[in-house]
Parts: structure tokens; sequence; C-alpha cells
């Protein structure tokens, strides 16, 4: 017995799964205060189904907290950042790319950014790059406490390949700086590239004090509808982290919001290879499923300005959700919407705005609000602009397909109703519990474990290094609490470095597996 | 004579990002390295070919290695000069103006790094006019300049001079040194006096790359098609807008090679075309027949954004327009194709020339 829940920026959806059965689910709106609406949304998937809070075994929480709080540059803690690599990166120090709003945001009532360039470091190979300086690190330490900075990211150059440099300068300055001051490691943050994943870093650091009362609050929401069972959050991946971990990497639930109902589409239609169009009030998310994962965009995921190695899912958004705006001459559909305003502002809610949902409702597709007040509405024209909507829709899917070939589409959130079949689409669904994919994606996350970085490949010992590489990605993902025997390589990628005789080979595996409830007291232990 | 400013990068680099077909290395860290030289010691002068006087020393600064590992380990930002230093010391003379030994990629950048840090100005040209993966795939070498005196340094400030029989060794001993050395290094070296820079140059190559940047920069702030920006400003011809369906890649004779297939989309339903790459973009079959071949430019480029895609960064289900831009005319001259045809990457076929538009 599960529960997932999706926080987003205007509804917190919750869903109450039995195994493959959804029991309940329901759609409020977000409060300030994060405990009460998290509660209230517990407390109505219980009610609704009638099952006691005992009887939950898991919690499962997707957020979008600490995105808005770096776009919001909010409640972000000063940060110091600490690199390792001299005499390699002097040029270019740590946060040389940010835009200056948010480099004030991590440094407030410093001069400048506290930013400490230091030796260690490996070459691609492993090798040193330079001897670690204790004393280097001693004295960056004492200006950091100087500073009253409690927040540090460390970085070394090649840390995805050996994170000895990073580990060892880790320990020296949490000795030097007491047990209260928070270290955000590069090597389990990123991956190879060292700004991006020192950026990432850096953030990562700066919402540490943010995701320590984040996950109080929801873990006081819990205890408040009385459920003792553990929490996790969802990651970017569409897999989960347990609270330990969430407390100290919460930039990893940047990009979780779209992999979630990517996720619960696939989980909800039955299908893991289809496209995903998520309707929400203003936009339209377009997304390819394949292997049950979000086929994940290439090059790099900008932030706020601030540029990351993250890999995020491909995703193609038009603004056309439930609450755009309606012009029946021309006709046309969006960009603009009343958004969440749509329960006062929409014909059937008894508003003076003609929205998309007004058409839905005028053309008998779906029963919202009073149907009577759209009843004036043109027949033909009401019909036209819902195929206004079908083929710009279909477009987008087309654009996002990779082959001729027929591809399903499935049709999530609370603005699907929009849809009932798109142009050149012959398999269109939209599942039951469609409103609330986001949060059946939250309930359904696995457990997964990921390599990426260089590999020396000798001639003829690719088998080898791809099967140490597929080794390494099942122990990562069983250590994060995978049920050994459940996981599975979903993802291999391989890619010779350029312009480098010799087979040095960047290569990334990626596994998954069902999360093990029975395992949960063990792995606290291991931690502890 | 024109100065540089810092801003003026951002343009360049993504005209740059183009002409390096695929490779060439990611110009943004480079860029940021330019740029921080240019902060702290001011702008840099470009001049002409025309502008350069016939005695002048013309030194080719550029990085040798993989683009990959500059991006993990940034360079310290000394090592340009310190290469061109020790060349100096070894020929007993001073440079009077840098260039870009390719327009292609982070190499574009590179001389910026050490113009700013000298005061010395850099040439508008560069020795290919795109980007190619070996040091004696240069035009100066078919009217006899060497690459040799090469000044080789690092992150750590070993410096390296080679003296060699021919431009294959230079290659062969600066890339096994450079492998010693960390992967990422920089080097001096291609030498030329100025009356020889009209033979042996592609001129005007950093203006065409900071016009192409911005043209596709600005087509993109209207909501114009970058693509067609991007295809116009470069004269080249639009060979295939689709989807990446398929990439494989494999290691042999010690260099990573590979193939995309791509399927056509809108006006290209129905069309594939097969994109055979190393480094750099190298061939392409259209419906099964090869119509288009190094030297010639074959540039992929992200449909939507007009941005280049990278033999790295090919992944399946991309969307993007691959065009042909002609290369410069002495790559087609019998040395010119000896040294970056099909047949010197391993493809059994004659150069051909691009489909008219």
């Amino acid at each position: 017995m599960r529960i997932g829940i999706d926080v987003g920026g205007t509804n917190t959806d919750a869903v109450l799964l039995d195994g493959d059965t959804v029991l309940a689910s329901v759609k409020s709106p977000t409060t300030p205060e994060v405990t009460g609406g998290v509660t209230a949304a517990i407390r109505a998937v219980l009610a609704d189904s009638g099952i006691a809070p005992t009887a939950v075994t898991a919690v499962m929480i997707g957020t979008t907290h600490f995105v808005n709080a770096l776009v919001e540059a909010d409640r972000l803690a000063p940060t110091a950042a600490v690199r390792l690599g001299l005499p390699a990166g002097a040029a270019l120090p740590p946060m040389v790319d940010w835009p200056a709003r948010l480099r004030a945001a991590v440094s407030p009532g410093l001069s400048e950014p506290a930013v400490y360039l230091c030796h260690g470091g490996h070459e691609y190979d492993g090798s040193a790059l330079s001897p670690l300086d204790e004393g280097e690190l001693r004295r960056a330490a004492a200006d950091i406490a100087a500073r009253g900075v409690r927040s540090v990211a460390v970085s070394a150059v090649f840390s995805p390949v050996s994170a000895d440099a990073e580990l060892r300068a880790a320990e020296i300055l949490a000795a030097e700086l007491g047990p209260d001051v928070h270290l955000s490691l590069s090597h389990e943050i990123g991956r190879v590239g060292l700004l991006p994943r020192e950026n990432a870093t850096v953030v990562n650091a700066a919402l540490r004090e943010l995701a320590v009362d984040i996950v109080a609050a929801f873990t006081g929401a819990l205890a408040g509808a009385g459920i003792t069972a553990p929490l996790f959050l969802s990651q970017n991946d569409g897999t989960l982290m347990d609270v330990e971990h969430a407390r100290t990497h919460p930039v990893a639930t940047f990009a979780s919001g779209p992999t979630n109902s990517m996720r619960g589409a696939a989980y909800l239609s039955g299908l893991a290879d289809c496209a995903v169009v998520d309707v929400g009030g203003t936009t339209a998310d377009v997304g390819v499923l394949t292997g049950g994962f979000p086929r994940e965009a290439s090059g790099e995921a900008e932030l706020a300005g601030v540029r990351t190695n993250f890999r995020i899912p491909d995703v193609l958004s038009l603004g056309i959700g439930g609450g755009s705006l309606v012009d029946l001459d021309a006709p046309s559909v969006g960009p603009r919407s009343v958004g969440y305003r749509l329960t006062e502002r929409a014909l059937v809610f008894g508003g003076d705005t003609l929205t998309a949902t007004d058409l839905a409702v005028a053309a008998g597709r779906a029963e919202i609000g009073d149907p009577a007040r759209v009843a004036h509405l043109d027949r033909a024209a009401v019909a036209a602009a819902l195929d206004h909507i079908a083929v710009r829709l279909a477009e987008t899917v087309d654009r996002m397909r990779t082959s001729a070939d027929p591809i399903p589409v499935v049709a999530v959130g609370g603005g699907s109703v929009l849809i009932t079949g798109l142009p050149g689409f012959a398999d269109v669904r939209r599942p039951a519990h469609h409103a609330v994919a986001n949060a059946i994606g939250a309930a359904i996350a696995q457990v997964g474990g990921e390599v990426d970085r260089v590999f020396q490949v000798p001639e003829g010992r690719r088998a080898a290094v791809l099967e140490e590489a597929r080794a390494e990605a099942v122990a990562a993902a069983e250590r994060a609490g995978a049920r050994p025997g459940t996981v599975a390589v979903v993802d291999v990628e391989e890619v010779p470095l350029a312009y480098l005789p010799g087979g040095a080979t960047r290569v990334r595996v990626k596994a998954v597996g069902d999360l093990d409830l029975t395992r949960l007291p063990a792995l606290e232990d291991a931690r502890a | 004579m024109r100065e540089i400013k810092p801003e003026q990068l951002d343009d360049l680099a993504r005209g740059a990002g183009i002409l390096g077909t695929g490779g060439g290395g990611d110009p943004y860290v480079g860029k940021l390295l330019a740029q921080q030289a240019i902060r702290a010691h001011g702008p840099v002068t470009v001049v002409d070919i025309d502008e350069v006087p016939a005695d002048a020393m013309v030194v080719a600064i550029s990085g040798m290695g993989a683009p990959t590992v500059s991006l993990e380990k940034i360079p310290a930002g000394t090592e340009e000069v310190t290469a061109l230093r020790a060349l100096e010391r070894a020929l007993g003379r001073r440079a009077t103006h840098l260039v870009p030994i390719e327009v292609g990629g982070l190499n574009s950048m590179v001389p910026f790094i050490a113009a700013a840090q000298t005061g010395l100005p850099v040439v508008d040209g560069d020795a290919m006019g795109r980007a190619f993966p070996e040091a004696q795939m240069v035009l100066p070498g078919l009217i006899g300049v060497t690459v040799a005196p090469m000044a080789v340094a690092d992150d750590k400030g070993n410096t390296l001079v080679l003296d060699t029989v021919s431009n294959l060794w230079a290659e062969r001993l600066a890339r096994s040194a450079c492998v010693e050395m960390g992967c990422s290094v920089s080097c001096a070296d291609t030498v030329m006096r100025g009356d020889q820079l009209r033979d042996g140059l592609v001129p005007a190559t950093l203006t065409l790359a900071e016009e192409l940047g911005r043209a596709v920069r600005e087509a993109r702030a209207v909501h114009a098609d970058p693509v067609a920006a991007a295809a116009g400003m470069l004269g080249g011809v639009r060979l295939l807008t689709g989807k990446v369906v398929d990439v494989e890649r494999r290691t042999s004779g010690g260099f990573a090679r590979g193939e995309a297939r791509l399927a056509g989309t809108a006006g290209d339903t129905g069309r594939t075309l097969e994109l055979s790459f190393q480094n750099e973009h190298l061939l392409a079959r259209r419906d099964g027949t090869v119509i288009a071949t190094t030297p010639d430019l074959i540039c992929v480029l992200d449909t939507d954004t007009g941005d280049p895609v990278t033999t790295e960064g090919l992944r399946y289900g991309l969307r993007v327009t691959v065009l042909g831009v002609p290369c410069d005319p002495r790559w087609l001259t019998p040395g010119g194709l000896d040294l970056a045809g099909p047949r010197y990457f391993g493809y059994d076929t004659d150069h051909v020339p691009l489909p008219p538009h």
C-alpha cells in the first residue's frame, strides 16, 4: 500500500495504490505552508479509501520546491566552493559562468564569492594531477569559518574517475570546520564536465538548509496523518531516494515533475514505448517513453541561467492547456491562460472568459462545472477550435517521434479532456486516473544506480569492461535499496573520447530495481 | 584592423561550433577562458591578412588532445604563452602575430587567450577553414610551410620543442607527448612569414564565424529559421532534414568511428541519410548514394535551434538538418585530397562535388 504525492506550484495531487490498483486519488490546492497541504492530501486519500494510516508501507513525494528556490534565488544558503585541480583550471574559478544575481544570492554579505582554488585532483586515467596540500586546505577552511559560511561544495578534477581527492579534502575540511558544516562532494552529484558538475554541487550545497526544512515538513505531514511508513523523494530520472539522501542531495529532485507524469502515463496505460501528452492548465508537455523511461534531452540543462550536466527528459512544451484563452473567430487557442484561476474565470464556472475547458464541455467531452453556461456557443465553431487544438498537438507529437512507425499516444493531466483523437495517430488513449498521473509516477518509482565515467578499454577487452560497468551499476542500485534479483540494466551508452587514440571510452550504465521495503531498517543502520 | 571585446566571442564561438563539422571540441570553455583573459588584459586586435607586414613572424596557437578532457581538466590559462615562449626561445625570434590553426570548434578561441596576455594581434584567417583532427592537415603544408618547430606545453609548465623530418612526424610525436601530459596541451607551431599568409591561410574566417554566429542568434530571436540563416551565410546545401534513428560507434585502428542513420521528415519524408563520422562528420550518403565527403564541410545542426550537433553528441531521436558546405578550393587539389580526402580517413570513395542547390 503506497501513497504517491506530487507537490506542484498550483496543485498537490495524491494517490493511494494497493499493488496495481488505484484505491483513491485527490487533487487539492498547494498551500504556502507545506505541511498542512500534504497532510490534507494524505488524509483525503485515506478517508476516500477507508484505509488505516498504519496500512501504508511507503510514501513517495515529487516536489518542485528546490528548483523553484533556485529560480527565485530564494532561501539559498551562503556557500563556499573549494576546487582541487591546481595548476589546472586557475583561469576559470568556480561560479565564473553564473548570472551575477545568483552568485550574489549564495554569497550574501560577502564582497565576492567564497571560492578556493587548491591543489589535488586527477588526470583522465585516475592518476594524480598534483599532490593534495593539506596546509592549503586548512587555510581555506579557516577563511570559510571566518566568513561564517556553513555550506561547502567540493569539486576535484576528474572526481568521476577517482573520488580520492574529494574524499580526503572532505575529511580535512570536516575536521577543521566541525560536524555541523555541510559538505557536498561533486562526484556524488554529477558527471564528467567540471564546470557544470561543480555548478550543480554548489547549488546542492546552497539548498541544503532548505532541504532539511522541507524534508522535516514532509515527515511532519506524514506524522500528522498518522503514517509511520518511510518517506521517499522522486529524482530527475524517475527513481527514488530516501529521506537521508534527500536531505543531502536536494538538487537531484530538479526535473522530477515531467519524469513522474510520463512514468505515471506508462503505468496507467500499460505501455512502455509511447508518446505522452501531459496537458495542464497552461501548457501541454510532450515527451517520449522508451522502455518505460523518458527519452533524455541532449546537451546540458540550464537551470535559472546555471549550466548543469543533469540529464533531463526531452520535453517539448506547447502553450495549450485547460485554461488557455480561446478566440473562436480565428480560431486560436493559447498561449495565454487563466492558469490556476480556471475555477473562477471559465464560463462553465460562471466566469466571463472563454477557455479551452469550456470548449470540451460544450462539445460534450467533459462534465465540468455548468454545461448550460456554454450551451449558447456555436457548435461548428467549437468543433473547429477543438480541431485546431488537435492539429497543433499532433504536430508536436510528430516532431518528437523518431520513426514513421505507428506510435501510441497517452494523454494525461487535468487538461487532457481536450483530447479525443489526434490526426495521424490511430491509437490515442486517456487512461483512468489520467489527472493524477504525476502522483502515480511518484508512487510506482523504482530505485536506481548509475555508473558514468571514463574507462580504459584495451583492444579485445571491451566486453569485460562493459560487464564490469554493468555490475557496478547493479551494485549501486542494490546499495540504494533495490531488491537483489529485481535489478535490470535499462541503459548502456559508450562513447570513445574523440581525438584520443588508445581506447579511453566514456561508459554510462543505468540500472533500476524494485524498492526493497524489507531491507529499509538494515539500510538505515548501514548509513548510521 | 578591429578590436574584439568579450561579448563578440559569444557569436564567434557559436559560428565556430558550426564550422567544427561535429568535431573541434565545444568552444564553451575556450570562450570563457578567452573572455576572462580579455577582461583581465584588455581587448584583442584582429587584423586582415593584407595588413600583416611581409616580414612578420606569424605563429599558429592551438590546443591538442581530447575536448572531453579539457571540459573536465580546465586549462591553467598559461599553457598557450608558455608554448609560444618556448618556440620563440628555440627560434631566437619573437612572434609578431598569432593565428588560429583551425576556425572550427575550440581552437578558434585559443589564440585569443595568448593574444590578450601578450598584446599580439590575431590574424583574421586560419589554416583549415574548418576543423580537422591531425596536425599535418593544414593548407600551409601545401606551400612548403612545416608544422615544426613545434612547441607543446601542459598545465603544469612542462614544455617540449619538436624538430621533425615531416609534418606527419610532428603529429605522431606531439600526439604521444599529449597523451603522456594528460591529454590536453597547447601548441605553438606552423611559423609563417607575413607574405606567406595569402597562399597559406583561408582568409577572413574569424569574421565569417562571428557573422555566422550572429545570423543564427538573430534568426532565433525573431523566431525565424536559424538553419536557413546558417545555410545562407555559408553558401551551404541542405542535404536532409530529419531525425537520428540509429547511431553505431566502434573503435578500429585506435580511432573512434561511427555511423548514424537519419530518417527524413517534412519535405524529406521517405528519404534516408547515412552519416559516417570519426572525430568530425566526414561522409554523407543519401538514399544509398554518396553526396558529400570531406574535405567539404558536413555540418549537422539542431533543426530547432541551429546549434551544432557533435559526433559525440549524436543521439537517437535528435531532430537535425544536415548541410553540405564547399571547402576552400585548395583542399580539392591532389595534395589537399591526399591530406584530408575521404581515402585518407579510410573510406573507399573519391571526393564527390556537393549537389546543386
